[in-house]
Parts: structure tokens; sequence; C-alpha cells
């Protein structure tokens, strides 16, 4: 007597769901830094290249196996063959890895949101110091943002040995974003389906109303102008943005990279959410759909960013330049107003010609404006979100409402990508009969959640960032790599690609196109072993790992190497989802030994 | 004679007051940086009604109450607007400690900045830092209370959730209390109306389709 699946209601929900958790914080802060790291236009060959080669086979072949399987990630490779739950295991294991640092950045959301109601923005001045005669010094060498992110959010210690205790603001946002996950996963599909529809539309209507906003400021067209344009190197010599960046090796590198985790393979969150399908959906047709829209709106997200950049770097650059002309003005008191960016070059020249030894005095303080070196500050990540583009939002007119705006959409793509991840967690959990026998749903949820939200607390601690930076770098990206290098050649090579096309023919009535088989059987595997076998080469390449903490004497990030502890702990983060696979493997040949009832011990 | 005497008054005039003499102060006027269009030329009609705001400022300083207009002294205007002056005492030999003036300045700084339509920023005293303005704190942060807000919406939206959670099963669980409890939001409209376990019908086709449903009813009574 097989057991009622949850469904979708409809597969609009399931496609709904599979975009708002592939479309996350990744398309919005880190797409944007390659495109301007790696030529800007030129890019998107790489790109589409990868999209073509590995996103989508890959993709399809995760949402074939859950639709076929109808289980969990775990449930599922043990289908496969029982051998391999262990690859279902690591999946669970990184899923509970990434939910339990990924909430940190829904609570930062929240706690921008609710700091949006004020005018000004905490964010746009400085606080003064004791005893009110000028800006607190740690605020006036960095920026007002920056000393909001890393005093007031963060509260960030200045190494990751000196621990602090945990902050309660951040505490209370963190325990709120774990409450409006578990309010959206609390009945399973049946909830989870009706908010998928809110996750995924909400931002783009935010991305377009920040088009259309951001391409109407002042100096939008210097950033865009600036991604699309050739660059020129030190030396003169012209960067072609079309051909020289085609033969990097890194560019492809990455363009590989950024599709693979962008589209979140590999968690068993696509495998779970194709579970709950029905076996006849065409799950073809929505891999190519989720593809596109992931890739499309990665495209359109940094228009959008790469517009806010300009209109930021312009204003600061006006600024300098507005500084520039004070300075001057004040020094040889010449009449307000007589100086203009236009005639700035002119009358400098002019001064230092007519009164050079006074010229000389100032010339020190008189810094170099360059659009193009604010344009370069390439930021990505939560730096990105939380301080380059608050920067831009003060400047705007009405900015509590751009500021609501743009903090709420990153809160319905991160809660998006959340729902996902939970479901990774969850959907094992929930087919594993003997959990569900003592507990129902709802308390296994609220178990989950409370886990990970105790574990989390860790993050809201002085040093927290500087842990969440080391499970952001670390968590998920050899392990992820592995297991689906695993699944691919489980699927193909040991479920055997004949009988899986068979299951899918008669699954849902389609026949499989040769070029899926070429992909999943060939091409995709290739391209996962030379991407682990570049990023293994690059960490043994670089040797001892580092990481960037705040100076607050100086007001800017240094460098300092993590200590052995640290060191310890990334190895066990990597160690403890890869080996998983193998040892999991170990224990089904030994159960199966030993149920083989032989008398004679193991050898 | 009174050439003389005159000579020896602007002598000492020019000796008590000029740029980085003691006790001299600088001032900085951005009159057409505040006011764009509607700025005013600065004339000397503009400059004694800064030595008048001077001399208001030290007459409120206990022991100066009688300094006059005539005791301040401005020197070295230039077009940028600015200039320096002394505050001299009533013999006019000598000028006011700096540390007088300084804080009989910061005293009055909101008035003489509104005497010329001017800020902090646009009409400034070299030497004398003004007083920031504080931030304005209410009793309350505003974000604890948005946070609040949301907090309890979130809480009792939850609490609703897993009370209906509860109750539906209790209902399906009296309807039917030797089926499985299944945690399908499909059965119970079936289970509930029927009475019947009707397992044998779940198997795929779970997806409520109203065609199915009158059709199950017509059949379970056979």
């Amino acid at each position: 007597m097989e057991k009622a699946r949850p469904l979708w209601a409809n597969p609009l929900q399931f496609v709904f769901a599979c975009i708002s958790y592939a479309v996350g914080l990744g398309n919005v802060w880190r797409f944007p830094y390659l495109c301007q790291m790696y030529g800007g236009g030129s890019f998107l060959v790489p790109y589409i290249i990868m999209l073509i080669l590995e996103g989508m086979p890959l993709l399809y072949l995760e949402l074939a196996v859950g639709q076929r399987m109808r289980q969990g990630s775990i449930g599922a490779w043990r289908t496969i063959s029982p051998y391999l739950s262990g690859v279902g295991v690591a999946s669970v294991v990184v899923s509970f890895f990434l939910s339990m640092y990924y909430n940190v950045i829904n609570a930062w959301a929240f706690w921008y949101i609710f700091h949006s109601f004020q005018d000004p923005l905490p964010w746009s001045v400085c606080p003064l110091n004791a005893n009110r005669t000028g800006y607190n010094e740690e605020c006036e060498k960095a920026s007002s943002t920056q000393y909001f992110w890393y005093r007031k959010t963060l509260n960030i210690s200045p190494s990751i040995q000196e621990n602090g205790g945990v902050q309660w603001e951040p505490a209370l946002c963190l325990i709120l974003a774990w409450l409006v996950v578990y309010l959206c996963i609390l009945r399973g599909t049946e909830s989870t389906g009706k908010v998928v529809y809110f996750t995924a539309s909400l931002p783009y209507c935010v991305l377009i109303i920040y088009l259309v906003r951001g391409l109407t400021l002042h100096g939008a067209t210097n950033g865009l102008a600036y991604m699309f344009t050739p660059k020129v190197l030190a030396g003169g010599r012209i960067l072609t943005a079309r051909l020289e960046q085609l033969a990097n090796p890194k560019a492809w590198i990455n363009a590989a990279t950024q599709i693979f985790f962008s589209l979140g393979l590999g968690f068993g969150s696509l495998i779970a959410f194709a579970s709950y399908n029905e076996p006849s959906n065409n799950c073809q047709k929505h891999a190519i759909i989720v593809s596109l829209i992931n890739s499309a709106t990665s495209i359109f997200a940094s228009i959008v960013t790469f517009s806010i950049y300009g209109f930021k770097a312009t204003f600061n650059y006006e600024n300098c330049l507005n500084k520039v002309i004070l300075l001057l003005t004040n020094s040889f008191d010449l009449e307000d107003g007589f100086l203009t960016p236009s005639n700035l070059e002119q009358v400098k020249s002019y001064l230092a010609s007519t009164y050079p030894s006074q010229y000389g005095e100032v010339l020190p303080q008189i810094k170099n404006c360059s659009l193009e070196a604010e344009l370069d500050t390439a930021v990505q990540g939560t730096g990105l979100a939380f301080i380059v583009y608050t920067e831009a939002i003060k400047n705007m007119e009405v900015s509590q409402l751009w500021s609501v705006l743009y903090f709420f959409m990153l809160l319905m793509l991160g809660i998006g990508s959340m729902l996902g991840n939970t479901a990774a967690i969850l959907t094992p959990l929930t087919d594993s009969k003997a959990i569900t026998k003592h507990l129902p749903k709802e308390a296994i949820s609220g178990l989950v959640c409370l886990i990970s939200c105790a574990v989390g607390m860790v993050f809201t601690m002085e040093a927290g960032n500087y842990w969440f930076d080391i499970f952001n770098d670390y968590a998920a990206t050899l392990s992820l790599l592995l297991i689906v290098l695993v699944e691919t050649i489980a699927v193909c090579y040991v479920y055997g690609l004949r009988r899986f096309e068979g299951d899918l023919q008669s699954m849902t009535g389609r026949s499989l196109n040769w070029y899926w088989k070429i992909m999943w059987a060939g091409v995709s595997p290739l391209l996962i072993i030379s991407l682990l076998l570049f990023y293994l080469s690059d960490y043994i390449l670089t040797g001892t790992l580092q990481y960037q903490a705040w100076d607050a004497s100086q007001g800017q990030l240094v460098t300092k190497d993590y200590p052995v502890y640290a060191l310890v702990f990334i190895g066990l983060l990597v160690a403890s989802a890869t080996m998983c696979i193998p040892l999991a493997a170990l224990g089904t040949f030994v159960m199966r030994r030993l149920k083989r009832g032989d008398a004679a011990p193991v050898a | 004679m009174l050439w003389l005497l005159f000579l020896l008054v602007t002598t000492s005039h020019a000796e008590l007051c000029k740029p980085d003499a003691e006790n001299a102060f600088k001032v900085r006027l951005s009159i057409k940086t505040a006011l764009g269009d509607q700025s005013y030329t600065w004339d000397t009609n503009e400059e004694y009604l800064f030595r008048a705001m001077v001399a208001f400022s030290m007459r409120k300083v206990p022991n100066r109450e009688a300094t006059e207009i005539s005791h301040v002294l401005l020197c070295n205007v230039t077009q940028r607007v600015s200039f320096w002056f002394v505050v001299t005492d009533p013999s006019k030999n000598h000028t006011l400690p700096a540390v007088e003036v300084q804080s009989a300045i910061r005293m009055n700084r909101n008035r003489i900045n509104n005497a010329f339509l001017l800020n902090d920023q646009t009409l400034e005293f070299l030497k004398i830092p003004a007083t920031l303005a504080p931030p304005t704190d209410s009793a309350v942060p505003v974000w604890i209370i948005i946070f609040g807000v949301v907090f309890c919406i979130v809480i009792v939206a939850i609490t609703l959730l897993i009370l209906s959670g509860i109750r539906q099963r209790r209902r399906k669980s009296k309807g039917l209390p030797e089926v499985e409890d299944a945690e399908d939001k499909c059965e119970t409209p079936i289970t509930v109306e029927n009475g019947i376990p009707c397992d044998p019908l779940d198997t795929k086709e779970v997806h409520l389709n109203e065609a199915f449903v009158p059709e199950g009813e017509r059949l379970t009574p056979l």
C-alpha cells in the first residue's frame, strides 16, 4: 500500500519553486562582479556556452531523478544503488550547512529593512564623537555605509580569534528570519507552493522598478558604458573586451562555476521539489525554462547593478571634484563660485604658474579625481549588497522607499533559496517512516529550524562574519562538485543510461533527446572533473588560506592568516560532506556482508 | 597734529587686526554656494552687520557688557569672501583674549548664522569648531517597533497554521480511526465525506480533480 505523496497543486507552482530557489542572491551580487572582472559583455559568451553544456543537462538530470524516484535525495540515490545512499546523505549535510549560514543574510536584510524607516537613513550620516565637535573617528576613516555595516550591524571584532559575545540585535533578526522560514515550510508543499508565487515574482517587480529608476539616474550611462567598452590596461595596452578575455581560462572556469552554483545543483533541493511532481510532468521543458530564466535574471540584474554603479561612481567623482574646488577656493581666496569643474584644469595651471610656492603647499592635498577609478571598485558578495548599494541608495531622492524596496527584494530572494534548502533537508526526513511515525511533519520542521537557528547564533557573535565567510567559501564548493560528479556517473553508468531512458519514456511518454545523452554521459562529467582539478590545484598552490579582517583604527580591510583551528574546521567542513559518500558505500557493503549470514567474520 | 593722531589710530588698528595676529580669527563665507540665485553682495553694510553680531555676542559675556560695534575690527577682506577680525577692549589698545571671543561666538553661533541666512558650513570661523547638532533619538529605537510588529504577525500566523493542522488531523482521525495518519491534504475531503477508506483510489491520481470526486461518491456504496 503506497502512501500518497503530497503534490504541487499545479505545475506552475513547481516551476515557480525552482525559479525561486535558483534565482538567489548570487544572481544579484556575484554575476555583475564576474561580468566586470572578465570583460563585461564578452563574459556572456563563456557564460551561455557553459549554460548549454553544463547547466541545462545537469538541471534536467536532477529534476528527472527526483521525478522518477519520487523521494528525497537519500531515498532517491538509495534506489539507484544502495551503495550510493551516501550521495544523498552528503547532499543533506551540505544543505544543512548552507541553511545554517544562509539565513543570516536574511537576518541582515531584515535589520536593514527595519532601519530604513528613519530620516535620514542611519547609514547616510556618521554619528558624532564624544564631545560633539566632529564625527566618530572610525566613521571618518571609512565611510558612513561601511561604518554602519561593520560597526552597527556586525559589530565586528578585529580578528577571528576574538569571539566577543552574541549580539542581541542580529540574534533577534535571525530568530525572526527562522520563524518566517518555518511559517513558509510548515505545511509542506501546501504552504510552500503558495509562498513561492511571491518569492519568485516579487523580486522581478522590484528589479524592473530599479531598472527604470537606475537608468534615469544621473551618471547611469557611465556605468553601462564601462561594462560594455574596452578597458585600458596599465601601459596603455587596450584590452579588447571581445577576443582577449575569451582566451583567459579563468573566465571560462568562473563562468562554469557560476552556472553550477547559481542553479543550486547537488543540494538535493531540486530532487526534493521534483519528487512532488506528477510522474507525467514534462520536466525537460521545465529544466530549460528554469535555467534560461536564471541566466536571464543574472544578466538583467547586472544591468541594474551597473547603472547603480555608474550613478554612485559619478556622484563620488563629482564630490571629489567639489572638494578639490573648495580646497583651492579657500587656499587662494578666490571668489566663491568662480571655480567650476569645466575650468578647473585651466585655473590649476594658472595658479601653479602664478603662485608656485603656495600651490606647492596645497598640492599634496589635491586628490586626482578619476571616474575610472571609482568605477573600478569591483565588489561582490555582502560588500556589494550592504555597502555599495546602500551608498548609492542614500543619494537617491526618497531614499527610504528605495531602501525598503531593495532589501525587501533581497529578502524574497533569500527566503526563496531557503525554502529550497530546507526542502532538501526535510524531504528525506519526512520520507523516512521511522521518523514520521513518532513526530508530525510540523514538529520535524520545527526541530530542524530550531537546531539551525541555535547553531546560527555563532554568526551573530562579533567574529561571526569571519565564520560566515568560512562557511560561504568552503562549506559547499568542493563537496558539491564531487556530489554532482558522482550523481552523473551513478545515473549514467551505475543505474544505466538506457535503463534511465526507458524509465523516463514510460513516465513522461517522451523519448530522450540524443543531446541529453551525450551531455550526461560525456561532456558534463568531464567539465566537472576539470573544475574539481582546478579548485584543488588552486587550494594547494595558494598555500595558507587567508581572510579579510576589518581594522577599526585604519577604517579598512586587512588580510590575515587563518589560525590553525580555523583551518582544521575548514578541513572538517569539506570532509564531513565528502566522506559521507565512501563511508555510506562501505557501510552498506559491510551490512550486506553481515546480512548474508556468514558465520565467518568480514575479511 | 590731528593728522598725526589719525595716522596713529589707523596704524594701531592695523597692528591689532592683521592676518595671524594675536587673538584674531579668520572668517569665510560661501554666500553663492548657500543661496545661489538669491545671494547678496558682500559690502560694507554687511560688514557692519557682522561687527554688530560679534559685538552682540561679546555683550553676553559677563564683564564684557560694554562692548561696542566700534570695538570690532575687520581687515583683509577678500573676494572669497573672507576676512580677519579682532575684538578690542574699550581702550582700543589691546585685543580681547581669543578664548573669550571663541566661547562667545560658539554660544551665539545660531543667531549669527541666521542673520546672514547661512549655516555652519557656509559661514566658517576657522579655529572655532561648531557644536554639531545632536542626533534626534527617540525613546524607543524605531526599528524595534517595526520588528515587534512583524514578529507578532509571524507568531500569530504560525500559531494559526499549527492549530488548523492539529484540528484537521483530529477530524481525520475521528472519521477513520483505523487508517494510518497520512499527511496528504487531498485525502481529507474524500474520507470525511464517505467514511470509507479509499486508499485503493489514492495511489497516483490524488490530485483533486472535481470530475472524479462525485464519481467516487457514486461508486463507493457499491
